[in-house]
């Protein structure tokens, strides 16, 4: 296809994600450069009979004017990157240099906002992707195995909690799970103890994410799957079974082999949308005790007073770098291939 | 083929078929559950009490006089606006799916004919758009569009979620059109046709399934998004799903959590019923990248 051709069909396109997906990565870049305006303070003198005080107020019509003429807040450099809701350089130091211990160090440097934030996003990624990945297997191994009449209901079944938004999906499960719900109330029951609860405790609340995670996610990782096993050939299979390899022997020296390259791909997708784990916070209500870097953004955002942009655009670009970390092993690898391809 | 050399224990089977159900309970149960509590009193589907409730309607008896009680559908609809949430929905994902598709098919049929390295590196850069959490866009919109004064309006939600959604569907719709023979293209180009005849006449007719996948996937994104419809739309334009989370943020009001049981069945049960129906495209989709690409 010639230059100018594929210019015109790929314009639109084109033109929608570079000022919708390009220019916002910059305009986020500028705008954590900045931070909210100072409220101007004045000093007002009230004399009375009894004598004059002076009492510092807040201006309200200069501070509107200068928010109004510098919509995007004061120059601030790296500071907002550097301030103790981002990456607490100062904290930090000043924990190195008070804390005993290494662990007494660790636990203080993760109770500052944006590292708890960061260890739950890792921990989250952690244990959902290669859970996923292998009850995603395990059930395409098993509905491979079923007749063939059944399994159009059996996939649809199996599909639910990936096709429902994860807000939704969250809620539906915390529903159940509340002290007030189904399976909350019987574990009561079962351990005896009234007070029990997911919002009890941190690690129980984690335990609840990184389950629905699995829940929500797996579906997807099954569908591929399951796709790849229909290609498996089985000429293989069968002189397998012929030497007499086991079940086992066939699935790790024959079938995976063959699907490893999808096993990638779904890696590599869940683990982008793992990184993004939000909606989940809110389905749950809890953000007393896990907290993931795309919270951190949307409660900068919907800050009640003054929205927090230049904030929430710092912690949106550390999270792009994030992303790119866990992206560069790919890119660098389809890079060769191309080259090499060339 | 099979020519039975594959022989399953009974207890291999027995297993299988346990694990199969206890799955299928796992994904399917809560779904069931929030259904039939929908058509219950507050009090029941979170009692305090006991959970039995639930099954028995003690209180949906008391309050209403039977057994089931579509009370909280009516008010969610009427009270809460949930008309207006729904129209909106409507709306949004009708312009994003057709938008999406124009706008994917043209530039996923140029990306899959171009023998060029650029169109390579479009892909590559399609993909790390794809990688972009949500949030950090919306935090890069918010700004500009407060300065422009297009905040708050369907018009800009449907354009962002529109450039949102194109990497996917431009990948998608890539492995699809690489599967067409470029045999057709060419023919029709000797014929006289230019290229865009040839994309009109030739290929888009043969290439339906993949249109709607890709549709079918557009869609699942405008209608479930919350992240950019939350935080881009005032409170008179939000769609579902930011709707049923405004639900639950006023705790004081006892009617609410139940609005929101009953929003959330309004809101999946078409999704379920789309799904029932187009299923064997949804997974081709998925699928399509993974295999072919």
């Amino acid at each position: 296809m010639p230059n100018k051709t594929f210019f015109w069909f790929f314009l639109p396109t084109g033109l929608a994600m570079i000022l919708f997906i390009g220019l916002p990565i910059i305009s986020t870049g500028i705008q954590s450069f900045y931070a909210q305006h100072d409220q101007i303070v004045k000093e007002v003198k009230k004399c009375d009979p009894f004598g004059c005080t002076v009492s510092i107020v807040v201006d309200n019509e200069e501070t509107s004017k200068i928010r109004e003429a510098k919509p995007l807040g004061k120059f601030n450099g790296f500071g907002t990157y550097t301030d103790r809701n981002h990456l607490a350089v100062e904290e930090i130091k000043k924990f190195w240099n008070e804390t005993e211990s290494f662990g007494a160090f660790i636990d203080q440097v993760t109770n500052l906002p944006f590292y708890k934030a960061l260890i739950f996003t890792l921990t989250y990624c952690l244990f959902v992707t290669p859970n996923v990945l292998l009850l995603g297997f395990i059930i395409a191994l098993s509905l491979n195995a079923v007749a063939r009449k059944i399994r159009g209901p059996l996939i649809f079944g199996t599909i639910l909690p990936m096709i429902v938004t994860p807000l939704v999906g969250s809620l539906v499960l915390f529903w159940m799970i509340d002290s007030q719900g189904i399976i909350g109330a019987n574990i009561q029951n079962l351990m005896n103890d009234p007070y029990l609860s997911l919002k009890s405790s941190k690690t129980l609340t984690w335990i609840t994410i990184i389950i629905y995670g699995i829940w929500h996610h797996s579906p997807f990782a099954f569908v591929v799957f399951y796709a790849a096993l229909q290609t498996v050939p089985q000429e293989p299979i069968e002189a397998a079974i012929i030497d007499g390899a086991s079940r086992l022997q066939r699935i790790k020296h024959i079938v995976l082999p063959h699907i490893y390259p999808v096993v990638t791909f779904v890696a590599l997708i869940s683990l982008m949308d793992n990184f993004r784990v939000f909606e989940p916070i809110i389905g749950f209500s809890a953000e007393g005790s896990a907290q993931s870097l795309s919270w951190l953004i949307y409660d900068n955002l919907v800050n009640e007073e003054v929205i927090l942009f230049g904030s929430a655009a710092a912690t949106s670009i550390m999270t792009i770098v994030g992303i790119a970390i866990l992206l560069a092993p790919v890119l660098i690898r389809t890079w060769k291939e191309f080259r090499i391809a060339r | 083929m099979d020519y039975g050399l594959d022989k399953k224990t009974t207890s291999l089977k027995t297993f299988n078929t346990i694990f199969i159900i206890v799955w299928l309970l796992i994904a399917c149960f809560p779904f069931i559950w929030t259904f039939w509590g929908s058509f219950k009193v507050r009090a029941d589907f979170f009692s305090r009490s006991d959970w039995w409730y639930a099954i028995s309607a003690f209180n949906t008896l008391i309050e209403t006089g039977g057994k089931f009680t579509t009370n909280a559908y009516s008010q969610a609809w009427t009270e809460g606006e949930f008309w207006k949430a729904s129209k909106n929905t409507v709306i949004v994902t009708i312009f994003v799916v057709s938008i999406s598709l124009f706008l994917g098919t043209l530039g996923a049929y140029a990306l899959s004919r171009s023998t060029r390295n650029y169109a390579f590196w479009l892909l590559i850069l399609a993909l790390i758009f794809r990688a972009m959490p949500h949030i950090t866009l919306v935090s890069g919109y918010l700004f500009p569009f407060f300065e422009l004064q297009i905040w708050g309006i369907l018009p800009t939600t449907i354009v962002v979620l529109v450039a949102i959604n194109q990497p996917f569907t431009l990948w998608l719709l890539y492995s699809f059109f690489k599967t067409v023979p470029r045999e057709l293209d060419e023919s029709a180009l000797i014929d006289g046709c230019s290229y865009f005849q040839t994309f009109r006449h030739i290929i888009m007719p043969v290439m339906w399934p993949g249109v709607i996948t890709a549709g079918l996937f557009s869609l699942m994104l405008a209608y479930n998004d919350f992240t950019v419809t939350a935080l881009l739309l005032n409170q008179e334009n939000h769609t579902m799903v930011p709707k049923i989370q405004s639900y639950l943020g006023t705790n004081q009001h006892e009617g609410n959590l139940m609005w929101a049981v009953s929003s959330v069945v309004s809101a999946t049960a078409p999704l379920f019923i789309l799904v029932m129906f187009f299923q064997r495209q949804i997974i081709s989709g998925l699928t399509a990248g993974a295999i072919k690409g």
